[in-house]
């Protein structure tokens, strides 16, 4: 099922407009989170008791929330917990998995039957329910949160990496390469991670949706990132009983999700369907 | 076939048998003490190693986990710290809760997704396909604890138009009481006719159901285009179009069947993750379900509890997996002639 | 039955196809040879309004409707019912999750026709298959079956035309022979009109009255079978004939 064809021979397609749309969303999104420090209005975790609920206004465009902080504030900052913690959980999935992976792959056999089954294992545990029963048991917080969903995410990679591989490993010029006595850890850097490269990026920027979901969610459930990081599924959740009456305090968090989400997602899908049109949905 | 049912069947044991062990493992790395969590903190120590004892903590790992996995086979799953009930009794009454809600949505998604997939490879690269496109990546990007919480508070805590939040209207327990025989209340209000909880529940489903639905519908509907687009470029559509058959006919009369067929693995994985998805919908809407169940669990650090929840989702997942493989085999002949 | 003037094909402005003028009548048969890329299977496509993309001008009748001009429903009215194709992959033309007879019922009912299953075998024995085939799935008959299998349909439904795209290039010589021997007895009892395209001189030899050479889009010669087989004037004929084995 997982068979990825070997990339970077065919003349992409170019990315059409949702592409575009989502990657000036993501240069926007990055770009206000590097640059809360100086965007922020006001200081991030500075209550302000007597400016508590105010709706939005021209000193407070998002409104304040239940402590008197600048939601637009807190929403920038959330930015910097967000894109933190995909980038760790996806980079440490990746190297991990991508490693795994290559091995399996261009070892074959019964090496690949271990990996790939274990791997089956941990994609049989839904990334946030897997995830949920980590942070109970580990102190929640920002670092639990990236243990958790890393946990649960390098499988993905580890398939992803072994099919590249092993399709890879059957090319003649590898055959010849080992028949040569070229050691196989220089034949994997050589030939076998190159390839996988495309596929691997492709996957990386389809799962920055994901990852952000899964870890708002573990916020929500009050698993993730506490007070007073600024997070936005923390401040859904910590606002949530004040929606029918201070809806600036719910709905603009919740919409900084939606907005990188989908940012990230159709940037991903523009790049698939440009330099990998056979791969479907996963 | 009867050999890949078998190599299916192995491959799903061993997963399965995965699955038991990661879930121990999970559990192990509790930081506290299960027994001062069960006993208490002022339990006196003859008091804590009773409970040392009933649980056997005191056991070498791979005894408690041969004890796990014998337990697990006798239908013991442990018992949950804060119900201080077992835990599959637990689950047995909250798992047709969460089974109701994602059933529910599913047929939902599978009907809306692939009806919404045929109109935009009907329409490719025209409106309503942008239509589509634009908004199944809003339905897979949207956090679906903030759908759920403004879907309630507009449609039914400002307009009115659904309940709040319940399985049903609890009041209908005394006026028409419920016959269980599946314990999903759907089913079991239609097979005993009890109308007044049916519309109940039925109305109750509507906005978690709906909210459950968006990833699925999302997913489904990209899915079936794709799959509709790359089938209606084959060899036999052309024949199909030379025999006289409209756009619309090749789509739904050939096309869809073999799209089908992608999409249809997709439901298993889009299965599991909707049952996780729900927990979140379930936290907001009150849904007696898993998810609450879990909810409560986790608050109270109950792990017998969340283990039981964990390894049931986990064995659904590789079950709907199973199955979807097996009856992939029906539907596409290709597969069933390998 | 065909009757082409002037017909000019253009993908992007790039002129694919320039066909001064063809006509196919009834009973007769006539070939389009030339290799891959010569316009000739593009040509066939446009007799059928199958190439959307194009840029097309010129005059096309087919069957007597105007198919440059016709009404989308109009053009699918003739496509099947009294104009049929075959095609060059024989199963990749058949839906794989679709029963011959499905297909076939479906196609016949689109038209009016009638779709018992004693009108289908009866056209499926026409071709020499047993009526059993309707009962299974593309990938469970042979490319020569699923050949004459899409002859049927034309059968079935009364088409007075066949227009053949390379319809054997992907058979074993003995197959092609058993496929070509139906069109040939069809061509005769039911008087049907056959315009055929091929890139293979010998099969051509045994089955067509007149043949049209196309080379980069344009027709370089053509005339009686016989007259341009024996005695080619182009080079690039002769070229072809040489390369017979």
């Amino acid at each position: 099922m997982t068979d990825v064809t070997p990339l970077g021979r065919r003349l992409p397609r170019l990315p059409d407009g949702f592409a575009a749309l989502g990657a000036v969303l993501i240069v926007a999104v990055v770009l206000a989170a590097v640059l809360a420090p100086w965007l922020a209005p006001y200081p991030p975790d500075e209550p302000r008791p007597l400016e508590r609920l105010l709706p939005p206004s021209g000193a407070h465009w998002f409104g304040t929330d239940q402590v008197g902080r600048d939601v637009l504030t807190r929403i920038l900052y959330g930015g910097r917990t967000s894109l933190l913690i995909a980038g760790a959980v996806l980079g440490v999935s990746a190297v991990a998995g991508v490693a795994l992976g290559v091995v399996a792959g261009y070892a074959g056999g019964r090496v690949r039957d271990v990996i790939m089954r274990v791997t089956d294992v941990f994609l049989a545990f839904p990334a946030l329910l897997l995830s949920l029963a980590l942070a109970v048991v580990l102190q929640p917080g920002v670092n639990t949160v990236i243990l958790a969903i890393a946990v649960t995410w390098w499988p993905w990679y580890a398939r992803l990496a072994a099919s590249v591989a092993a399709s890879v490993a059957t090319r003649p010029y590898v055959d010849a390469a080992r028949c040569l006595g070229v050691p196989a850890p220089l034949i994997i850097l050589r030939h076998v991670l190159p390839n996988s490269l495309t596929p691997v990026l492709v996957q990386l920027s389809l799962d920055v949706g994901g990852v952000i979901l899964t870890s708002a969610a573990l916020s929500y459930l009050g698993l993730g990132a506490q007070e007073p990081v600024a997070e936005w599924g923390l401040m859904v959740q910590q606002g949530q009983t004040l929606f029918s009456t201070n809806w600036w305090v719910v709905t603009f968090p919740g919409l900084a999700i939606l907005v990188t989400a989908f940012a990230f997602n159709v940037l991903g899908e523009g790049l698939r369907n440009a330099l990998d049109p056979r791969r479907a949905v996963r | 076939m009867p050999r890949f049912l078998a190599r299916r069947l192995g491959q799903a044991l061993l997963v399965v048998a995965g699955v038991v062990v990661l879930t121990f493992a999970v559990m192990r790395l509790v930081p506290g003490d299960p027994a001062v969590a069960f006993a208490g903190p002022k339990a006196t120590p003859e008091q804590l190693a009773a409970a040392r004892a009933r649980f056997g903590l005191d056991d070498p790992l791979p005894v408690q986990l041969w004890n796990y996995v014998r337990g697990l086979l006798a239908g013991d799953w442990g018992i949950s710290l804060r119900t201080r009930r077992p835990v599959r009794d637990d689950l047995y009454l909250a798992f047709p809760a969460s089974l109701e809600l994602v059933g529910a949505a599913l047929a939902v998604a599978v009907a809306a997704g692939i009806s919404l997939g045929v109109l935009a490879a009907r329409h490719n690269r025209r409106l309503p396909d942008l239509g589509v496109r634009l908004g199944s990546v809003l339905a897979v990007s949207v956090p679906v604890f903030w759908l759920a919480l403004a879907m309630q508070t507009v449609f039914a805590g400002n307009l009115g138009w659904f309940p709040v939040a319940g399985e049903y209207d609890s009041s209908l327990d005394t006026t028409s009481p419920l016959t269980l025989w599946t314990n999903i209340t759907i089913v079991d209000a239609l097979i005993t006719g009890n109308w007044p909880i049916f519309t109940s529940t039925l109305w109750h489903l509507v906005l978690p159901a709906l909210v459950v639905a968006a990833y699925p519908t999302g997913v489904i509907a990209q899915m079936t285009r794709a799959a509709l687009i790359e089938e209606s470029g084959q060899d036999h559509a052309r024949l199909e179009r030379a025999l006289g058959f409209g756009e619309t006919s090749i789509l739904t009369k050939f096309a869809l069947r073999p799209a089908l067929n992608p999409v249809l693995s997709l439901i298993a994985l889009v299965f599991a993750y909707a049952i996780v998805n729900g927990f979140l919908v379930e936290a907001v809407f009150n849904w007696p379900g898993l998810g609450r169940y879990a909810a409560d669990s986790i608050r109270s650090l109950d792990t017998p509890a969340i283990a039981g929840v964990t390894l049931l989702v986990a064995l659904v997942y590789v079950l709907a997996n199973l199955v979807v493989d097996l009856v992939q085999g029906f539907v596409d002949p290709r597969t069933r002639a390998r | 039955m065909i009757e082409v003037r002037d017909l000019k094909v253009r993908y992007g402005g790039r002129l694919v196809a320039d066909v001064p003028e063809l006509d196919v009548g009834a009973g007769e048969c006539v070939a389009i040879v030339g290799e891959s890329g010569s316009g000739k299977s593009t040509t066939l496509l446009t007799l059928l309004g199958l190439t959307p993309d194009a840029e097309i001008s010129g005059h096309v009748r087919v069957c007597g409707v105007d198919v440059l001009t016709a009404s989308p429903r109009a053009l699918r009215e003739i496509r099947g019912a009294r104009a049929a194709l075959v095609m060059q992959s024989p199963q990749a033309a058949l839906s794989p999750a679709t029963r011959l007879g499905v297909l076939m019922r479906r196609a016949l009912r689109l038209h009016g026709r009638d779709g018992s299953e004693q009108a289908m075998a009866r056209a499926v024995a026409e071709v020499l298959l047993d009526p059993e085939i309707l009962r299974r799935y593309p990938h469970e008959i042979s490319g020569g079956q699923a050949q004459r299998f899409a002859i049927a349909l034309a059968v079935a439904l009364g088409a007075e035309a066949i227009l053949a795209d390379e319809p054997t290039s992907a058979l074993d010589v003995t197959v092609q022979a058993e496929v070509i021997g139906v069109l040939r007895r069809l061509r005769r009892e039911r008087g049907l009109a056959l315009l055929m395209v091929s890139h293979d001189l010998a099969l051509v030899s045994t089955i067509a009255d007149r043949v049209l050479v196309m080379k980069d889009g344009a027709v370089v010669e053509s005339g009686p079978a016989a007259t341009v087989l024996a005695e080619p004037a182009h080079p690039y004929t002769r070229e072809l004939l040489e390369a017979l084995p």
